[in-house]
């Protein structure tokens, strides 16, 4: 049989098998490889919460998705062209998510009885063998056999060797689509510098699954994906919580501030965390504190003694540090508050994604209590808003909430990284020292911008008080007067207003700036947005795409931007939190699509939606 | 930074006492706002021990830092002529180990209550003792909730008849002191509204201290509690109910001097000086000693209708022990870390992997 050779323009393949397989692993080598080639690309991982849920059982699969090509790719695509499957509950738990005619890569050895049995089968059935899966392509390989096999002449133990067969995997896939093993073998040769058995195992069989797909003839095709038409440059493949901390360590160094950074251990934040506990040379202090409220009010002890505070948390997190953060608007101090939002309420799914947060970030603390609110679109843009956050907070001396969600924080994408020189920086206004100053020192003095000065213990002659009681403007004493309150409460919502003057007019990401429909998105749902509109405007309609990456304030332009369309949809991974904003706003009848199952909408069932609202509206003016 | 330093000062010139610390009086630490506790509370007077021993524990006025709870106590950093903060319940120790962490430098006091640190704050209380952060935690305790209009509070005797337990309290009440024990604190000391002396010598001893000092101060509210502290704080009970403790001296009460303490084995007694016990024969204050220090924050019965107690009230400093602190231990690390790499923001950026787009 020969191998026939075809060109793709993009492919999504998705790695499925028990949380102990490595399909994590084995996913983000693939990406890494296939970003070198110069495709554009998005990953989805998807894993349980529980750390090894019990082995060979459907809520012990672990998943990860990429979606790459040769065109823009701004999703991890919504169904798979190719499924692999490590045992029986992966390919239960993932076949809905395959395409019709889409190839399956079974290790037979996972639907053996035992496996079979674990992922509720019923007695006597197995999949491979009894034509259910007649409308896909499958290819059954005995993975574990053969990396036994590989492995044979080596004193790995037994563990050790199925540890392995993960390689094997990842080797036939790179044979498949024409990829290198080279800079798999490097990765493996680092990682397993101090015990180079294992990575010559692992090298071992990732070549062996790479030369089975070459030898055993039983594909019959073999892909090609060219290079994407990406802007020219530097990349890096980058996830959403990496570029998060990179954001916050560039604003240390645009600001010429330290950085403190109080955290709680939460899924999907954590990763922030770490990674900034590793940046301690910059600046950066990280501080594991005992509980959410401790991490805040870590952070917030932290800028009142000048430093740029920040701590990180989901949704659960994030309501423990609501009264926290209402001290902070009343402090007038700088904070950063990052939510790395996950489906809710209560516990909810952590490790799924959701976007419900909104209406907390806007209005979850008691009394009036304004917040800056930015929101990330994709992965790499996590560190710009990360810098935009500590930027807003820093010269505005408000606090920030800054929306990501587990869809960001987990997914990655090709990065066109700035350089330091590129990036703007960070003014920021501390109360000089005063000597012999008969004149009291006025800690809430404002300037045009209703901004007062960062005055910092250590500073001569500004000594002073604040706190959470309602304050007289100016000399901050507290005030019980009832004018002085109303005008506090107004004061304090015009200076988050004033913001507006400081970030980006509202921009029409694609399409006309006015006519028929406008689709307006906020956050994660950006690449599927994208995906949808651009696919409709191709068939003819006239639809444009706006995306908020400021929420509050709005940008100055956005109600002209909206009263310049007939309908306006706002999709969400929510029940409508951000289009009652915009009704709310700016009475406009805005229409929402909403998904609440903790997975990003896919392209299909966007662009059904879109045309679903647009058919019905046409059947109401008809009528 | 653009802060102004310790050393700047200096240079400036307008330092004209020891070590470069102006000579303050305690009137340079009040504030110009108006005191509003209730008359006779005895808030007053530890905010004017606390106000007289300012000039003395070494630190410029502008490195000062008070930061409190909620809670009658925590009006405190108002009155104080120092940087202050009045924050939310029970989060002082949490907001001060920011502070502290970030800015080692300054010299960070936390006002606290019964209410504040052991109950909705009790968290953050015991780890910031375990973490041994180098702050002076001040912790006012009136057994009740004055604030909020009397009801029971977390130190509040088993019984304790209150607006919200009108047939008395059932809770066992935490000792504060033995909580810091357990929690490894560093330096455990008590003292009382009413001996401002020997307040003022342990407000200077927590200053003294590196990490974190945690005194006790009982304080009688007036309103709501009135006499809750009286064995201990009347002339005449006082010497017979308390027993002040000074290091490496015997441990010695009563009217006339006539008691003291002995430890058969580990078993402590009260025993009368007399021909059979002598001052030799008596248990030695050992500040240092943790097994000795955890006896003594074990005197803790509550006095009911002014009964005899079976043994004192320790006052002073019950335990003094050196522990790194946290935030030399952060303040150390950041610095090797820099050591190790300089900061290269670029490089950061770049990543370990790139490919290059023509």
């Amino acid at each position: 049989m020969t191998t026939k050779d075809q060109v793709r323009e993009e492919v999504t393949i998705r790695f499925a098998g028990d949380s102990g397989d490595g399909m994590q692993l084995t996913g983000s080598l693939f990406t890494n490889t296939t970003a070198l080639l110069g495709n554009d690309l998005r990953t989805l991982p998807e894993f349980p919460a529980e750390i090894r849920a019990p082995a060979g059982t459907v809520p012990g699969v672990s998943s990860f998705q990429l979606h790459f090509g040769s065109t823009e790719i701004m999703t991890p695509g919504d169904v798979c062209d190719v499924l692999v499957v490590m045992n029986s509950a992966a390919l239960k738990a993932n076949l809905s998510l395959l395409k019709k005619g889409g190839i399956i890569i079974a290790n037979t050895d996972g639907f053996d009885k035992k496996n079979l049995n674990l992922a509720k089968y019923p007695e006597g059935v197995n999949p491979l063998e009894d034509g259910s899966l007649d409308s896909y392509r499958v290819y059954e390989v005995d993975v574990s056999s053969m990396t036994k096999e590989a492995l044979s002449e080596t004193d790995l133990s037994y563990k050790e060797v199925d540890r392995c067969k993960n390689m094997f995997v990842l080797g036939l896939l790179f044979w498949m689509y024409n990829r290198p093993v080279e800079p798999t073998i490097k990765f493996l040769q680092k990682k397993f510098e101090k015990e180079p058995r294992i990575a010559d195992a692992n090298v071992n069989v990732l070549k062996t699954g790479y030369h089975f797909g070459e030898t055993a003839e039983i594909f019959s095709s073999r892909y090609t994906v060219e290079e994407a038409d990406l802007k020219p440059g530097t990349y890096r493949n980058i996830t959403g919580n990496e570029s998060t901390v990179l954001g916050l360590v560039a604003a240390t160094q645009k600001s010429g501030l330290p950085l403190f950074f109080g955290s709680y251990p939460i899924t999907p934040a954590s990763d922030i965390l770490h990674g900034l506990s590793r940046h301690k040379n910059f600046g950066v202090t990280t501080f594991q504190a005992e509980d959410e409220i401790a991490a805040v009010s870590s952070a917030i002890g932290a800028a009142f003694g000048g430093h740029i505070g920040v701590t990180s948390s989901s949704g659960p997190g994030i309501a423990l540090k609501g009264e926290a953060m209402g001290l902070a608007v009343m402090l007038e101090l700088p904070l950063v508050v990052l939510n790395i939002q996950r489906a809710g309420p209560s516990t909810g799914m952590p490790t799924k994604t959701e976007q419900a947060d909104l209406l907390q970030a806007m209005y979850g603390r008691n009394g009036e209590s304004p917040m800056v609110i930015v929101a990330p679109k994709s992965p790499a843009d996590c560190f710009n808003m990360a810098f935009e956050a500590c930027r807003i907070a820093l010269e505005h001396m408000i606090p920030v909430m800054y929306l990501s969600d587990g869809y960001l924080a987990n997914g990655s994408e090709p990065w066109k990284f700035p350089q330091e020189k590129d990036l703007k920086d960070i003014k920021v206004r501390f109360e000089p020292p005063r000597e012999n100053s008969d004149e009291p020192f006025l800690p809430y003095l404002r300037d045009e911008n209703h901004v007062r000065s960062w005055a910092i213990p250590g500073t001569e002659g500004i000594e002073h008080r604040v706190g959470g009681l309602e304050k007289e403007d100016g000399t901050g004493n507290v005030s019980y007067d009832p004018d002085n309150h109303e005008k506090m409460v107004k004061l304090r919502e015009a200076k988050r207003n004033k913001v507006a003057d400081f970030i980006p007019l509202q921009e029409i990401d694609q399409g006309k700036p006015t006519g028929d429909v406008l689709v307006l998105g906020w956050g994660s749902t950006y690449g599927s947005i994208r995906t949808a509109v651009g696919q409709l405007r191709r068939d003819g309609m006239d639809i444009s795409h706006a995306h908020l990456n400021y929420i509050s304030p709005f940008p100055r332009n956005l109600e002209e931007l909206l009263r310049g369309f007939e309908t306006v949809i706002v999709p969400e991974i929510n029940n409508g939190q951000l289009v009652r904003l915009i009704r709310d706003e700016f009475l406009i009848p805005a229409k929402p699509i909403n998904k609440i199952k903790g997975r990003p909408f896919g392209v299909q069932e966007l662009k059904d939606a879109i045309l679903n609202i647009l058919s019905e509206k046409q059947t109401v003016t008809e009528s | 930074m653009t802060t102004k330093t310790n050393t700047d000062t200096l240079k400036n010139g307008n330092a004209n006492g020891e070590n470069g610390i102006p000579k303050y009086s305690s009137k340079d630490f009040s504030s110009d706002q108006d005191v509003r506790w209730c008359p006779g509370c005895g808030d007053y007077t530890i905010l004017k021990q606390v106000q007289n021993v300012m000039p003395d524990i070494g630190v410029l006025k502008k490195d000062i830092v008070f930061i409190s709870g909620i809670g009658c106590a925590a009006r405190f950093p108002y009155y104080m002529d120092t940087f202050g903060m009045h924050s939310i319940h029970g989060r002082a120790p949490a907001i001060a180990t920011g502070l502290k962490v970030s800015r080692p430098e300054l010299s960070v006091w936390i006002i606290t209550g019964d209410g504040d640190s052991l109950s909705i704050g009790a968290n953050h209380f015991v780890q910031l003792l375990r973490r041994n952060v180098d702050v002076n935690l001040l912790l006012f305790n009136n057994q009740i909730y004055g604030l909020t209009k009397g009801q029971y509070s977390p130190t509040a005797p088993e019984g304790t008849i209150s607006k919200s337990t009108p047939f008395g309290s059932i809770d066992h009440p935490f000792n504060p002191l033995q909580l810091s024990m357990g929690a490894d604190g560093t330096f455990i000391a008590r003292a009382m509204d009413r001996d401002p002396k020997h307040l003022q010598k342990m407000l200077l001893r927590a200053s003294e201290h590196k990490g974190t000092s945690m005194l006790e101060i009982l304080q009688n509210c007036i309103v709501f509690n009135d006499g809750a502290f009286e064995l201990f704080t009347d002339k005449k009970s006082r010497p017979r109910e308390t027993i002040y403790l000074e290091h490496g001296e015997p441990l010695i009460f009563g009217t006339d001097h006539e008691k003291g303490l002995r430890l058969d084995g580990l078993t402590p007694e009260v025993v009368e000086l007399s021909s059979e016990f002598s001052k030799d024969d008596l248990w030695v204050h050992d500040e240092k000693d943790k097994t000795k220090a955890d006896l003594l924050t074990r005197f803790f019965e509550h006095p009911h209708n002014g009964e005899h107690l079976k043994f004192p009230r320790p006052f002073g400093v019950l335990y003094d022990v050196d522990r790194p602190t946290y935030d030399e231990g952060v303040t150390i690390q950041n610095a090797e870390a820099l050591k190790r790499s300089k900061p290269d923001l670029d490089a950061l950026l770049q990543g370990p992997e790139t490919w290059e787009v023509s």
